[in-house]
């Protein structure tokens, strides 16, 4: 009874290949069936009620959101504990909308928890994606009592979501242009000063695909919300000219705050909020500029995933946040656009309180444009263009052409 | 009969590891690779082969560029790791293990950490380039980030401990009798170097090249992070297509395509060094 020695070669004999290749199958026939979509149907009246009926309120909620997007202390949510009597695991863990979706998907798809009761999507392609596939909680506004009361207008027939069907926003900001004045030498007012030679190497974009095919078509003159897929492939070809001449330094993601700050680059596509927020804390005299072509704007959206352990939890804690005075807080520290325009008479009363640097900080927030924008500004600003999955594909075919060297 | 069964009851637990977690997600990711869809509408199966032409006409730069990096960052690997892992075999006396250690200290930071710090120390206008470009020894326009040295630099510094090792494990196997032996049989240093040493130390180098260049060529983050416009490489192309398009189909061909080039080299790379089994050298 010696052992086999078969097993002793290991996986060499053509029976054992044979084996493995009988196992191959197996697993081929497993997968072979496809990997189904589950494309929902839109929410019909009842769906609310049947979602909500006999959901209970845990004590607990889980969430999810982007990096320095509250105060260190999580101030909002100390006052809401205070308040309510919920704890609240607050997680800084999403980076960007495509790989938050993309680790999100499998999980809701099997109908798990994604361990998130509350979680913030910016307006595009993802959120599209989540409302499609069925993956969201429509919301009950009669426990929205605060949002009805305190939400701009415009805020509530945005054509993304409607009605606020499935979310309402956290904050809202623009896709511009900053620059350091001291390296440029000059003031930047155009979107073609992206492209001018003089400032070769020291250029940044952004390599999310919606933010730079936006500015690739401000540069031809083309409103994005209206574009076509001819379109996409000129401002393709505009944005290759600039990759080409060596006028673009990197394709950033987050970290182009770090390269205008080092002077790698001089002037980058940038959000409104960051730039505010590297001023106030480092002192430096970044400037931050809606072109004269236009610049976009998007809103950051608070909801809840269809998964949700503690969803009850969760809509009160979207609603208690557009209470003005803690849509004011969370305003002090983001400098994004906040939904709640009350928050504003909240801030100008806080700097007539406060007192030396803080004061002066807390009036130039009061009054920035960056902030609580102008008419003028929100006439010059532009949504994205809502993407079908068929679309997105080209879409991305045409401009990762470019942001992938 | 218990005797006849206690092999392959050995041999089940790790069998079935792999089997569970290797050989059904290759086989998924397979089918994935010649399916056709979106997220949203469901894949389906349908034996689309195209989907690795479409890849591979995509991105083809990326993928040589990947194999480039690759090949210039192993080789950069031997030439700085054979001395280290030489000096350390031969004088390194009693303290061997210290400087071992010291070859392993970095790997106590992350790497991504240290990778960051490379670009504030070579920042444009940072501590290392503007004393230079003060002086007037480089242009203004000079830059070190965002250029495919620097994305190779990356690499070499931090796979470097990779082929340091398996050298190490080789070159401290050779017997000192052999070098003695070669030179009374008045064999120069350099000859016994060449001749005896060397030769002996190439097990070494076929394993550190396997654990350098495989890696290397699949990292997305050195270029990521060191990188410009023009430096992308594959890594980043398949991290992209998975996470951020959910383009599965594409992201798994392109996967594939990758790991057949891989494969293919390394054998061709043993077979031109003569080893007769390569699993059998790597195991060494």
């Amino acid at each position: 009874m010696n052992t086999d020695p078969a097993l002793l070669r290991g996986l060499t004999g053509r029976r054992d290949a044979l084996r493995l290749l009988g196992l191959a199958g197996a697993g081929l026939g497993l997968a072979a069936c496809g990997v189904k979509g589950q494309k929902a149907a839109p929410p019909k009246q009842n769906d609310v009620q049947k979602y909500w009926a006999g959901k209970t309120k845990n004590g607990h909620v889980d969430f999810a959101n982007w990096p320095l997007y509250m105060d260190k202390e999580r101030t909002p949510l100390k006052d809401f504990t205070k308040a309510t009597g919920i704890t609240v695991t607050y997680r800084e863990v999403i980076q960007d909308d495509p790989s938050w979706f993309g680790k999100i998907q499998p999980q809701l798809q099997a109908g798990q928890s994604i361990g998130y009761d509350l979680m913030v999507v910016t307006n595009g392609v993802e959120f599209t994606k989540l409302v499609e596939l069925g993956y969201l909680v429509p919301l009950d506004h009669s426990k929205l009592p605060n949002f009805t009361k305190n939400v701009a207008p415009t805020y509530t027939k945005e054509s993304f979501d409607p009605g606020n069907v499935y979310s309402i926003p956290y904050a809202t900001g623009m896709t511009g242009i900053a620059y350091d004045p001291k390296k440029t030498g000059r003031e930047i007012t155009s979107i073609q000063d992206l492209w001018d030679p003089k400032f070769k190497g020291k250029v940044g974009m952004m390599s999310d695909v919606q933010e730079i095919g936006n500015f690739g078509m401000f540069a031809i003159g083309v409103d994005p919300e209206k574009s076509t897929p001819a379109d996409w492939k000129k401002a393709a070809a505009k944005l290759q000219e600039q990759k080409d001449k060596g006028i673009v330094r990197k394709y950033f993601e987050q970290d182009y705050i770090d390269a205008l700050t080092r002077g790698d680059v001089w002037l980058t596509m940038a959000w409104s909020g960051d730039i505010f927020q590297q001023n106030l804390s480092e002192k430096s005299d970044l400037r931050f500029v809606i072109p004269s072509e236009g610049a976009t704007i998007w809103t950051d959206n608070l909801m809840i995933p269809k998964t949700a352990q503690n969803p009850v939890d969760a809509i009160m804690l979207m609603d208690f946040l557009y209470q003005p005075a803690i849509a004011a807080n969370l305003a002090e520290f983001i400098s994004y656009v906040t939904p709640v325009p009350g928050a504003q008479a909240v801030i100008t009363a806080d700097a007539a309180k406060a007192t030396g640097s803080d004061k002066k900080d807390l009036q130039t927030l009061a009054t920035s444009p960056l902030v609580f924008p102008s008419a003028t500004d929100y006439a010059k600003l532009r949504h994205y263009r809502a993407l079908t999955p068929a679309e997105e594909k080209d879409y991305n075919a045409v401009f990762q052409q470019i942001t992938a060297g | 009969m218990r005797r006849r069964l206690a092999p392959y009851l050995l041999v089940l637990p790790g069998g079935l590891w792999l089997a569970v977690f290797f050989v059904v997600p290759t086989v998924v990711m397979l089918s994935f690779s010649l399916m056709q869809g979106d997220v949203v509408s469901g894949f389906r199966l349908t034996w689309h082969w195209q989907n690795y032409t479409d890849a591979l006409s995509a991105y083809d730069d990326q993928l040589i560029r990947s194999l480039v990096y690759g090949l210039f960052a192993t080789a950069a690997c031997i030439v700085l790791a054979y001395p280290v892992a030489y000096w350390i075999a031969f004088r390194g006396g009693a303290r061997k293990t210290t400087y071992l250690f010291l070859i392993l200290l970095p790997f106590f930071v992350s790497f991504v950490l240290r990778t960051f710090s490379w670009k504030f120390l070579l920042a444009d206008d940072g501590i290392v380039l503007s004393p230079l470009k003060d002086a007037g020894l480089l242009p203004q326009d000079f830059h070190v980030i965002a250029t495919g040295f620097a994305v190779v630099a990356g690499l070499t510094y931090n796979y470097l401990p990779f082929m340091v090792l398996p050298i190490y494990v080789a070159l401290e196997r050779v017997d000192p009798a052999m070098i003695e032996a070669a030179q009374d049989l008045y064999a120069s240093p350099a000859q016994a170097f060449a001749r005896v040493v060397f030769p002996l130390s190439l097990p070494g180098v076929f394993a550190g090249v396997l654990m350098t260049f495989v890696p290397v060529s699949a990292d997305y983050v050195n270029s990521t992070v060191l990188g410009g416009t023009n430096n992308t490489m594959i890594g980043n192309i398949i991290q992209n297509l998975y996470l951020v398009n959910t383009d599965y189909p594409e992201a798994a061909a392109l996967s594939f395509t990758l790991m057949a080039i891989l494969l293919v080299g390394i054998f061709l790379y043993a077979r031109a060094l003569g080893t007769e089994d390569v699993l059998e050298v790597a195991a060494r």
